[in-house]
């Protein structure tokens, strides 16, 4: 069997079955969810919060400035042009462009932090269309054949429960 | 009374799933116009800038103008999105994407026109940063190669920013569709499930990103009005320009945007979702904003005239009593009279007069372009550069139908994704649990557990 879940109308009732999965000893890891919108008002919307995706992105800004900096203090050294009595390494109006590059840098790092952390373009085993319309899937991918009853009985526990195995 | 979420998924899925006649009819128009400005611009490539109304000592007009124009339109969005997302306002749900695509949209027209402007636009690559076969990299000290990071910046970022929360809409249309529809938005959404860490991710993103991109937008009218502010030309070099040119980006953006949100309300049957509350929150945002172009017109002029500067004030009564005064004092209703007083008294503040007050704005916008950039150059320090410009047929018709592009990328645009985001909106009708705080959320689980 390649999973069971069950889907549910409302947060309250997949947090109960959330719940109820604990207890009968599965691990958090273990549990799949799936909703059309953040949960994060229940206690399970909040799974896997942690990111270092601020960082990713301050280091993405510094690859960026440094690039820019780069650029501009090669072009400008290999080619030196006098304008209007300026140095030929001009800080202000350099800025700009270290401003701009250091921005891009720190977006571009955010989106590849994004699609590689979120797994973005992967499949996944697990999925039912009915997640759209607002169900919630909670459920567990390739149980042992023994847990099977216990699992079945923790998700149908709750109340609106609309128990699948594939 | 709240939509439930099925009927949120049909009532914005239906400009997608169900094609009408009227469609191909607006399509085909729109369409008309826009290859008729290509015809115009490959007929000025053919026979030259004679045939436009550029010439010394006009070197810029209508396609200058169009291009600041535009620029401003693109302050619509990510700017007022990316704002409304960091201070959480519950209101703009139904309003970022309408807003979002304005800015998309609003940067490619708006960088089309230095390519136009280029009269040999197969050389635009020469603005690029890289070392020709003469080894003469760009100068990093000029605004035009400012305005090229700038605007790609910006553009890239306000791409991404589209983007990333359509992921999740996009999953929404290939449950809902079929055949290669299904195989396309199966694509596009990158094989969104939405678990709880790809919710996190995805909201973590849209707030670095929002962050990041308010002082990109800030920094690209502000480095659009350094092309202007760095020159030595009558009324163009003041230090108010950044921010005046910011301002008047920002209030444009506004005006543009509640248009667009009042088209796609009745077009698309939308009165559920952008509501008078939606129009009545931004119509005060664009009587801030009038204001505030008013104070910095204010600023400008009371400056120019203390200074008595014969050259400057040669430009300064040229606007507001010779030749251009028409224009200008039809900009000055339009910006700030029109606003003020359908904005300002709370009974005129309905969709109509919302509407209203846009249009006014945005041709006061579009003619306040026309009048920092024409008079001054046409009016230099020296007799010898006096001139006049007349802008010609070929100028008006590609000025003209960018309004038309703008349209017809729009209107396809909502063909093929939902123009209100339906997982923001999902969220934001979400109801909390009772005690929804993270301790009472404990309690409440180990009540379950018990």
């Amino acid at each position: 069997m390649k999973a069971v879940y069950a889907l549910y109308p409302d947060g309250h009732s997949a947090q109960q079955a959330v719940s109820r999965l604990h207890a009968a000893g599965v691990n958090d890891r273990d549990i799949t969810i799936q909703s059309a919108q953040p949960m994060e008002d229940f206690e399970f919307g909040h799974r896997d919060k942690a990111t270092w995706m601020w960082w990713i992105a301050c280091g993405g800004a510094l690859i960026g400035m440094a690039s820019a900096l780069g650029l501009a203090w090669l072009t400008e050294m290999s080619w030196p042009i006098n304008v209007g009595g300026l140095p030929i390494f001009a800080w202000w109006p350099n800025l700009i462009i270290t401003f701009e590059m250091t921005m891009l840098g720190a977006i571009l790092a955010t989106v590849v932090t994004l699609v590689l952390t979120a797994r973005l373009g992967r499949r996944s085993d697990i999925y039912d269309p009915e997640v759209s319309d607002g169900k919630i899937l909670v459920g567990v991918i390739n149980p042992s054949e023994s847990a099977v009853a216990g699992l079945e009985a923790a998700l149908t526990a709750p109340s609106g429960a609309q128990f699948k195995r594939i | 009374m709240t939509p439930s979420h099925s009927q949120i998924n049909s009532d914005l899925l239906r400009p997608l799933l169900r094609t009408s006649w009227k469609f191909y009819v607006v399509v085909t128009i729109f369409l008309a116009i826009v290859v008729a400005a290509l015809v115009s611009w490959l007929s000025q490539m053919f026979y030259g800038f004679g045939i436009s109304g550029i010439r010394w000592p006009v070197y810029w007009g209508f396609y200058v103008t169009s291009f600041v124009f535009w620029i401003g339109i693109s302050h619509a969005g990510t700017l007022i999105s990316a704002i409304l997302r960091l201070v959480d306002a519950g209101w703009r749900r139904p309003v970022t994407r309408c807003a979002e695509v304005i800015t998309v949209f609003a940067l490619m027209i708006g960088a089309m026109f230095p390519i136009i402007h280029l009269g040999r636009p197969w050389l635009a690559f020469w603005l690029f940063p890289y070392p020709s076969e003469r080894l003469i990299w760009p100068n990093f000290r000029s605004p035009l190669v400012w305005d090229f990071f700038a605007i790609n910046t910006y553009l890239t970022g306000s791409l991404l920013f589209l983007f990333l929360p359509m992921i999740p809409d996009f999953a929404v249309v290939r449950d809902k569709s079929t055949g290669l529809r299904r195989r396309i938005y199966t694509l596009l959404a990158l094989g969104w499930r939405g678990t709880p860490k790809q919710w996190h991710r995805l909201e973590s993103a849209m707030a670095i990103m929002a962050i990041a991109i308010v002082p990109v937008a800030v920094s690209v009218h502000t480095i659009v009005s350094f092309d202007f502010s760095m020159a030595p030309v009558p009324m163009w070099q003041s230090t108010i320009f950044g921010p005046y040119f910011v301002a008047g980006a920002i209030f444009s953006g506004i005006a543009g945007l509640l248009i667009a949100m009042a088209v796609l309300r009745r077009v698309l049957h939308l009165e559920q979702y952008l509501h008078p509350i939606h129009f009545e929150n931004l119509g005060k945002l664009l009587l801030v904003m009038a204001l505030l172009w008013g104070y910095f017109v204010f600023n400008e002029r009371l400056v120019t005239y203390y200074g008595n500067e014969p050259s400057e004030m040669a430009v300064f009564w040229r606007t507001q009593r010779e030749s251009f005064a028409p224009l200008y004092w039809t900009m000055v209703i339009g910006n700030f009279v029109l606003p003020l007083v359908l904005m300002g008294i709370k009974r005129f503040r309905t969709i109509t007069g919302c509407v209203i007050a846009s249009l006014g704005v945005v041709v006061g916008m579009w003619l306040e372009r026309f009048l920092i950039i024409v008079p001054s150059l046409g009016h230099k320090y020296l007799p010898y550069s006096y001139g006049i410009y007349r802008p010609q047929p070929v100028e008006i018709i590609i000025a003209g139908a960018t309004f038309a592009a703008m349209t017809l990328l729009y209107v396809l645009f909502v063909k093929i994704v939902p123009i209100i985001s339906i997982w923001e909106l999902k969220a934001g009708d979400h109801q909390p649990p009772d005690g929804s705080h993270p301790i009472a959320k404990k309690q409440s689980l180990r009540e379950v557990e018990g």
